[in-house]
């Protein structure tokens, strides 16, 4: 008898969980909250997210030839990319906007640190928040759901030629008869004006807002399917939720007409869609148990305060941004306590 | 059923053990030669007693035991010595054997005994005893189970463990002497307890395998100082560190022995085997070894005596034309062979299997580290492998051993275990280890 060995060093078992498997199923998670927003905004979100994600691959694979390193387009990441970006993005943005959005997500979020697992940020976050400071109007210019023709034709900012600015959309929304339309999101309406939007339709998302933002039970949904299996990190929704509420819970109590309650903090913008899927992400949050709760934490609580004191409408972007590059801070704090040198019996 | 402290962390391999716990410990013929290390412990090798072309019969001490930390070894098997000379171990480098050319048609008895009133004998005596049978920790540590029974006497040991966990999957050969030996085991346990002078003990066994609860539960007597607990089925529960603490809730300290705490841990098979040979005054001779995994035909529990080289055990279980990795121990932390010429040791406590085109024989492709933490889930002495994986790829052994706790690691496997991005975590700390041994040894 002769067997032909292989020698191998223990263990010899395998969980057969692999990186493309879970990036595969992130891929799932988010496939109805794409399927909502192209319900709820049309064509035009469509186009966006083939845009996103196209370009995306195209340059994931541009980069990877530039560096020698084996094309990693197979490991289903990069299309979690192009599809959180869309999703991150106004239903009408511009195709070429979008484009030069996603290109900037891989090269500067992604292929200038080393490829997946070595960047530093969220690569779609850095995509959005390149083109929010560059085309500012653009990305601040909403359109509300449910337009009856949303799937006969498209917005009409959405095919703007490239290197131009938007066509304004006010002459096109005018004539699809939304009454009323101020063109601002829950969140803008309740900065400004104090006018609050029914939870319900939060909930739904039957309100105006980045494509994929406004339906927070698909969200919770899609959370929930990688949570059982274990592919997402249930401490860090939970961690940022619990940060958001920590802040705007006592300012509510305080006075509740300047501030919003804490349910509508959790529901509007991008809170709900930041804190699953994109807070979330393995490769920037902290390794540590404690370190996660602190990342969380952290996010949940910079989200509010950006957003109650801060210029801007929206906080999740940057708060999300900043939680990601001191994650690494926090890890090295956060070491585990080794076995036995915790408390005595 | 109330589990109060488990271990924190671990993982859950499937076990693959319903392809021999149902099937009864058998005796095998004997092979023709047998291959008996001097070393098959921790500790000093046993120094040779017999000389070649010596007649030695079954059971006869052939190796004394060098100093405290040593122990004897017995022929196990009626024949003749051929010669002492290197020869291939499972651990790597050859080292020196007693090579015994066993009399075919031999009745093979046990001739050689010296037997003992248990009832009568001293603490001291028992311990003499034990170290006379040559007995070790028949689990896989091998290290001479007398020395164990003599902490030191600052420490003052309050509780016996009986550790039937056998966490490894496939593996199954204490489960059945659990099922048919519970008296051996019974008997082997109240021996310690009075050479150690402790009242309480406290057998520890997997929830998979609760039909030896059942068993030794109906061989003792109502008011026993004796109690068997089920723990959670959870990979390695069998580590004694961790059953400690899933028992008696108490943690050992880095660095430290069980009995630093109070506790003194020991596998079922060597209690089983004390409490058998040790009436009788004989030596470790002969083991169970399960012999498992989809490229065995026949998988089984065999008794075969120490030092049967691994292809005849193969040759009697038979393998399929697809093996293709041959295991010694458990799939988790024991090692491939290169060679099936090494010989069945005290400690070896199975033999796996895997076929060409199995899962886990399957090479895939490493990415890098995406830090989704499950490693750090998975380390039963909670380190932070993720970390220790970053540092021993830009070869930074010293941080890992002064900052991260290195040498903490008992190399469960674990984290390689779950890794999603392949990475062979255990696999560099093995290596940093190595290193560090070799660099103190320099300085």
């Amino acid at each position: 008898m002769n067997i032909k060995t292989d020698l191998r060093s223990s263990p010899h078992l395998k969980q057969n969980i692999t990186v493309e498997q879970i990036m595969r199923n992130v891929v799932y998670a988010l496939f109805p909250v794409c399927a909502w927003s192209i319900y709820a905004f049309g064509l035009s979100v469509f186009l966006l997210l083939i845009t996103t994600t196209l370009t995306c691959l195209l340059a994931e694979s541009l980069f990877c030839r530039l560096s020698d390193k084996p094309s990693s387009v197979n490991d289903w990441s990069i299309v979690i990319t192009g599809l959180l970006l869309a999703l991150t993005l106004p239903p009408g943005f511009p195709l070429w906007m979008s484009a030069v959005a996603a290109f900037v997500a891989v090269g500067l979020g992604k292929a200038l640190f080393g490829g997946l697992g070595y960047n530093v940020m969220n690569p779609a976050l850095v995509g959005r928040a390149f083109v929010q400071a560059a085309f500012p109007v653009a990305i601040t210019t909403w359109t509300p759901p449910f337009v009856a023709t949303r799937f006969s034709e498209l917005i009409p900012s959405t095919l703007t030629t490239p290197f131009m600015k938007p066509v304004p959309i006010g002459d096109w929304l005018d004539m699809s008869s939304i009454d009323a339309f101020t063109g601002a999101t829950p969140m803008a309406l309740q900065k400004f004006e104090q006018i609050s939007t029914p939870l319900s339709e939060l909930l739904t998302g039957a309100v105006s807002g980045s494509s994929g933002e406004t339906s927070a039970l698909i969200i919770l949904a899609g959370g929930l399917y990688l949570a059982m299996r274990r592919m997402l990190d249930w401490r860090i929704p939970v961690g940022v939720l619990m940060g958001a509420v920590v802040i705007s819970l006592p300012l509510c109590m305080l006075d509740g007409t300047l501030y919003p309650d804490p349910l509508f903090v959790l529901l509007s913008g991008g809170l709900m869609l930041g804190a699953v899927f994109m807070a979330s992400d393995m490769v920037v949050s902290p390794v540590t148990p404690l370190g996660v709760w602190i990342y969380s934490l952290f996010i949940g609580m910079l989200t509010v305060v950006i957003r109650l004191f801060g210029g801007l409408t929206e906080g999740v972007m940057y708060a999300i941004l900043l939680g990601n590059v001191i994650s690494p801070l926090i890890s090295s704090f956060t070491q585990p306590r080794v076995f036995g040198t915790g408390r005595k019996p | 059923m109330f589990y109060s402290k488990i271990f924190k962390h671990g993982v859950h391999p499937q076990d693959f053990k319903a392809l021999t716990n149902q099937l009864p410990i058998r005796r095998l013929p004997f092979t023709s030669t047998l291959i008996l290390p001097l070393s098959q412990h921790a500790g000093k090798p046993s120094t040779v007693q017999v000389k070649p072309g010596q007649e030695v019969v079954r059971g006869q001490p052939i190796a004394d035991a060098d100093g405290f930390v040593s122990v004897p070894l017995h022929a196990p098997a009626t024949g003749k010595i051929k010669n002492i000379s290197l020869m291939p171990t499972a651990r790597g480098p050859k080292t020196p054997c007693i090579i015994l050319h066993v009399y075919p048609g031999s009745t093979q008895q046990e001739l050689y005994q010296n037997p003992h009133d248990i009832e009568s004998l001293s603490a001291e005596e028992i311990i003499q005893a034990v170290q006379d049978s040559g007995m070790v920790g028949l689990g896989g540590a091998a290290f001479p189970t007398h020395v164990k029974m003599k902490p030191p006497p600052e420490h003052n040991v309050d509780t016996l463990l009986a550790n039937g966990c056998e966490c490894e999957p496939y593996l199954t050969c204490d489960h059945r002497i659990m099922l048919e030996q519970p008296q051996h085991l019974i008997t082997g346990i109240r021996l310690i307890q009075r050479a150690l002078g402790v009242n309480k003990a406290v057998i520890g066994i997997e929830d998979n395998k609760l039909d030896a609860v059942k068993i030794i539960s109906e061989h003792l007597e109502t008011n026993d100082q004796i109690r068997v607990h089920a723990v959670p089925t959870k990979y390695p529960q069998g580590a004694e560190k961790m059953l400690i603490k899933s028992l008696l809730n108490r943690s050992v300290p880095p660095a430290s022995f069980p009995s630093s705490i109070g506790v003194s841990v020991f596998n079922v098979g060597t209690l089983a085997q004390i409490g058998e040979l040790l009436p009788h005054g004989r030596g470790v001779i002969e083991r169970v070894v399960t012999v498992s995994g989809p490229g065995v035909k026949n998988p089984g529990n065999y008794l075969v005596p120490v030092g049967t080289p691994v292809r005849f055990l193969l040759d009697h279980a038979g393998v399929t034309t697809r093996a293709h990795e041959v295991i010694l121990g458990g799939p988790m932390m024991g090692m491939s062979v290169s060679s099936l010429d090494v010989p069945v040791t005290k400690a070896m406590s199975g033999m796996v299997v895997l076929e060409q085109d199995d899962p886990d024989l399957k090479k895939s492709q490493a990415h890098p580290c995406i830090r989704c933490g499950w490693c750090v889930e998975a380390c039963p002495m909670q380190l932070n492998p993720a970390m220790l994986g970053m540092l021993a790829a830009s070869s930074e052994y010293e941080t890992m051993a002064e900052d991260y706790h290195l040498n903490d690691c008992f190399e469960c496997g674990s984290c390689s275990y779950v890794c999603p991005s392949n990475i062979p975590l255990v696999q560099y700390f093995r290596i940093a280890k190595s290193v560090n041994r070799d660099r103190t040894e320099v300085a």
